[in-house]
C-alpha cells in the first residue's frame, strides 16, 4: 500500500468504527403508548430480601392483581442498585418495568440521565396531586431539577435507640438532648475490661459503624451542602466544623478513636443476633426504625427504649429532629409498558389502605400525609417516635445531585481521615474535599 | 465453478482462510475492545444518553483532578513489583524444597497446591476473619504467647503485605510450574557439577538457574499481568475488613484502610459502572494498558537477552 493511503485507511477505519460504537450505544427506548387495561406481564424489582420482606411485598402484589386482574406482577428481590443500574442502561427483555432502590442517593442520577421515566406526565394523566399525597421533604429527595421520575415507598427516619437498663445502672434518668449532655451520657454508659478494650461503650461514634455514615449524623446540625449554583460548599459551612469536633469529642470521651475502632471489629453483623447493640456492647445506638422489629423479633434480654438523636448545644430548639432517607419507585425509561407499570407504582406508593399495610407489615415509616394519620397504623409507640421525627420541620434528608451519591461517598470517605486524626488542617481539608465534589459533579454533566 | 486466481493471490487466500479464526477472535475480543476504548476517552457517555464529544475534558479529569488516582495506581505497582517478586521467589522455594523431599511428596504438594483451589472470595473471607485484628484466631495466638499482633487488613501499612501473604497461601499454581522445571533439569549437570567441586549454592546458581530461566521469566510476565488487573481479592478484604454494611442501597469507596487497597482495576469499575462516567473508567483502562504492555515488553525484550546469552 503507497505510505499515502495509509493515513486515510487509518482514519476511515476509525471513523466507521466510530459510527458503528456510537450506534451500539443507544440503549432501548420505552413507551407510555400501552394501554393499561389489557392483559401483560409486567417485571418489578426490589431490594427486600428477609423473608417477611418478601412476604409482604408478595401479599403487596396479590393485593394489586386483585385490583388489576388483567396486570401479572412478576416480582424479583435482592436486588442492588448497581444491577438495576446495569439492567436498565442494557435493555432489552428481561430489563425489569417498576423499579425500587433503597437509596435517595442515585434518584438525581436517575432523573438526569433520563434512566427512569418521568412520573409527572403519569400523575396528570390519572389526577394524583403530588403535593396533597407527599410530605415536601420526600418529594425533594425523588425528584431532580424539575424531573420527578421516582416516588417515595415508604421512608426511613433515623432515631436513637438505648438500653434502658445500661442507663437504670448508670443512674441515666432521660436520653440525652444536646451534644453535650450525650458526650457525658456516653462516658457514663462506657465500661472498659482491660487495658484497650471494652465491656461496653455508651455510643460507638466511629463513621463506620453499621448506620453511623457521617452524612446521618451530620444531619443534626442541618447542614447545607451546595450553594445556590449547586457548587459544593462544605468548607465555607460553620456546622461541618463543629460536626467533626462534636464527634471528635464523643470519641475522646470513650478512650479515643484508635481504641473504639479496635472494639468496633469485635461486632457481629449488623443484621444479625450478634448485631452490637442486641448483644450489649453498645447503649446507644443510631438506626432506622426498622430495628424496633428485629429487636422484638430476637427477643432482646434488656428493656429498650427510642428517642430522638441529640442536637448540638447551639441548636437545641431543633431537638427531635433526625435524618430522613427512604425506599423510592420508579419506572424504566426502556419499559415498554410504562402504563401499566404506572399502575403499579401509583398503587404501592399513593393507596393509602396498601402503604399502610406495607408500612406495618415491615415497620417502615409510612410516605403520604393519609396513610401517617391512618387509624390502622401500628399503635407501638416506639415505632410512632420515628413518624414525629419524619414530619419535624427540622429533619433533613440528602439533596439530590447529577451524579447520585458521588458527594456522600467523598464525604464519607474525607470523614474517615478526620476521625483517625489523618487530616492536619481541616479547613485545606474541606477546600479540597469541595474542589473534587465541583469536579466530579462537572465531569458527569453533559 | 473454480475461481481462476493466480497463484500467490490463491496463496495469499488460504493463508487469510487459516487465519481467519485467529483475526476473528483478535477482532471481536482485542481490536474493537480497544478502538471503542480509545473511542469512549474522548466521550461523555453515561451509557443511557447519545454519547457527545468533550476532547480531552477525561484525561485532564483522570491526571488532574481525580485524587484517587494517584493511590490507586501506585497501590497497583507496589503490587506488581512487590507481590510477583514475593511469589516467585516462594514459589521457587516452595519448588526447590518439595523436590528434595523423599517421604511423603505427595501429601505436602497436595496440602500445598489445595488453597490454590479454594474460589478466591470465599479464601478472602476467611483469611480476613483468621486476621481480624479483634478477634481473629492469629491475633489471639499472637497474645497468648505475649505478642501484640499487627491489625492487618484494617491497617494501611499492612493491609498491603495481608495481601501478599493472602497471595502466597494460593501460591499451588507457581509451585507445581516450578516444580515441573525443576524436575526437568537433566541430573548429569547435577552430577558434573559435583565433580567439579561444587555446592549447594553453586549448583543452583550455575546449574539450576539457567535452566530455569525461561520459566522464571514466563512466572514473571504472567504474574505482571495479572497483578495488573488485580481487582477480587482486593475489594472482598476492603468491604469485608471495613466491617460496614453494604446494602442493596449502599455505595462505598473501595480501598480501605485509607485507600491502601485500591487498585486501578476498582477504580475503573467504581468510574464505570457506579458513576457511570465511562470516559473516565475507558482513561483509567487505556493507561493501564499502556503501563502493562511497557513492563511486558520490557520483560520479553530482557528476557530474549538472557536467553540469547545462554545460547
Amino acid at each position: 500500500m503507497p505510505r499515502w493511503r495509509m493515513p486515510i485507511c487509518a482514519s476511515a477505519t476509525l471513523a466507521a468504527a466510530g459510527l458503528l460504537l456510537s450506534g451500539c450505544a443507544n440503549p432501548s427506548v420505552g413507551s407510555a403508548n400501552d394501554d393499561p387495561t389489557k392483559p401483560v406481564t409486567i417485571k418489578f424489582w426490589h431490594g427486600w430480601a428477609t423473608p417477611g420482606e418478601v412476604k409482604a411485598v408478595n401479599d403487596s402484589i396479590d393485593r394489586f392483581e386483585k385490583l388489576h386482574p388483567n396486570i401479572h406482577v412478576k416480582a424479583t428481590g435482592n436486588v442492588s442498585d448497581e444491577t438495576i443500574n446495569q439492567a436498565l442502561r442494557a435493555g432489552g427483555d428481561k430489563a425489569p418495568d417498576v423499579v425500587s432502590s433503597f437509596t435517595t442517593n442515585n434518584v438525581g442520577q436517575y432523573c438526569d440521565s433520563g434512566m427512569w421515566a418521568d412520573l409527572d406526565p403519569f400523575m396528570k394523566k390519572t389526577g394524583l396531586d403530588k403535593h396533597k399525597t407527599f410530605p415536601k421533604t420526600l418529594l425533594d429527595y425523588t425528584s431532580y431539577h424539575g424531573s420527578q421520575c421516582a416516588l417515595p415507598l415508604l421512608a426511613d427516619a433515623f432515631g436513637m435507640y438505648y438500653n434502658k437498663d445500661a442507663f437504670d445502672e448508670a443512674g441515666i434518668e432521660r436520653p440525652p438532648r444536646t451534644m453535650s449532655e450525650f458526650e457525658e451520657v456516653a462516658k457514663k454508659l462506657t465500661v472498659r475490661s482491660g487495658k484497650r478494650s471494652y465491656k461496653r461503650v455508651g455510643f460507638m461514634p466511629n463513621f463506620r459503624f453499621y448506620q453511623n455514615s457521617p452524612d446521618r449524623l451530620f444531619a443534626q446540625w442541618g447542614p447545607g451542602y451546595f450553594d445556590a449554583d449547586g457548587d459544593s460548599r462544605l468548607a465555607d459551612e460553620p456546622s461541618t466544623y463543629k460536626f467533626f469536633k462534636a464527634a471528635g469529642q464523643l470519641a475522646d470521651a470513650q478512650g479515643g478513636f484508635d481504641d473504639l475502632e479496635r472494639f468496633r471489629m469485635t461486632f457481629g453483623d449488623e443484621m444479625s443476633s450478634q448485631n452490637a447493640f442486641l448483644t450489649q456492647k453498645v447503649a446507644m445506638h443510631l438506626d432506622g426504625e426498622w430495628r424496633g422489629l428485629m429487636l422484638n423479633e430476637a427477643k432482646a434480654k434488656f428493656n429498650w427504649d427510642v428517642a430522638p438523636l441529640p442536637v448540638p448545644d447551639d441548636q437545641a430548639e431543633t431537638y427531635g429532629r433526625g435524618f430522613i432517607t427512604g425506599t423510592v419507585a420508579g419506572i424504566a425509561h426502556s419499559s415498554k409498558h410504562q402504563n401499566a407499570a404506572w399502575e403499579l407504582v401509583r398503587f404501592l406508593t399513593a393507596d393509602t389502605k396498601q402503604v399502610v399495610n406495607f408500612a406495618n407489615a415491615i415497620h417502615n415509616v409510612p410516605s403520604t400525609y393519609a396513610a401517617l394519620k391512618s387509624p390502622d397504623l401500628d399503635a407501638d409507640p416506639t415505632f410512632r417516635t420515628f413518624f414525629d421525627i419524619l414530619e419535624n420541620k427540622h429533619s433533613k434528608a440528602l439533596p439530590p445531585s447529577v451524579n447520585g451519591g458521588a458527594y456522600v461517598v467523598a464525604l464519607m470517605d474525607f470523614a474517615y481521615g478526620v476521625e483517625a486524626g489523618r487530616v492536619s488542617d481541616l479547613r485545606k481539608g474541606l477546600k479540597k474535599l469541595d474542589e473534587q465534589i465541583d469536579a466530579d459533579t462537572l465531569q458527569s454533566k453533559s | 465453478m473454480a475461481l481462476n486466481l493466480s497463484n500467490p493471490a490463491r496463496r495469499r487466500l488460504r493463508t487469510l482462510g487459516f487465519l481467519s479464526p485467529w483475526l476473528v477472535g483478535f477482532s471481536v475480543f482485542f481490536a474493537y475492545p480497544l478502538i471503542a476504548t480509545v473511542y469512549f476517552s474522548f466521550m461523555h457517555y453515561n451509557q443511557i444518553k447519545e454519547p457527545t464529544f468533550v476532547g480531552l475534558r477525561n484525561w485532564t479529569y483522570v491526571f488532574e483532578q481525580m485524587p484517587l488516582f494517584g493511590p490507586a495506581l501506585r497501590n497497583t505497582l507496589w503490587l506488581v513489583v512487590i507481590m510477583v517478586a514475593v511469589r516467585v521467589v516462594f514459589g521457587l522455594s516452595l519448588g526447590l524444597l518439595i523436590t528434595k523431599i523423599k517421604t511423603g511428596a505427595g501429601f505436602f504438594r497436595t496440602a500445598f497446591y489445595i488453597p490454590y483451589l479454594a474460589p478466591p472470595v470465599a479464601a478472602t473471607v476467611a483469611f480476613v476473619f483468621l486476621l481480624n485484628p479483634g478477634s481473629g484466631p492469629v491475633n489471639e495466638i499472637l497474645g497468648a504467647v505475649g505478642i501484640s499482633g499487627p491489625n492487618w487488613f484494617n491497617d494501611p501499612d499492612t493491609a498491603k503485605p495481608s495481601l501478599v501473604l493472602l497471595s502466597l497461601w494460593g501460591i499451588g499454581d507457581l509451585m507445581v510450574i516450578f516444580m515441573a522445571a525443576l524436575l526437568d533439569v537433566p541430573k548429569e549437570q547435577y552430577e558434573a557439577a559435583e565433580l567439579d567441586g561444587a555446592g549447594a549454592f553453586a549448583k543452583f546458581r550455575y546449574v539450576t538457574w539457567p535452566s530455569i530461566t525461561p520459566i522464571v521469566m514466563f512466572a514473571v510476565v504472567t504474574g505482571v499481568v495479572q497483578t495488573m488487573q488485580y481487582y477480587t481479592q482486593a475489594l472482598v478484604a476492603g468491604k469485608v475488613a471495613s466491617g460496614v454494611n453494604i446494602g442493596p442501597g449502599s455505595v462505598i469507596q473501595p480501598g480501605y484502610p485509607d485507600h491502601s487497597t485500591l487498585t486501578v482495576p476498582q477504580l475503573v469499575y467504581q468510574m464505570g459502572f457506579q458513576n457511570f462516567n465511562t470516559g473516565a473508567a475507558c482513561v483509567l483502562s487505556l493507561v493501564l494498558f499502556a503501563i502493562a504492555m511497557a513492563v511486558t515488553m520490557l520483560l520479553m525484550r530482557k528476557r530474549s537477552g538472557l536467553l540469547s546469552a545462554e545460547d
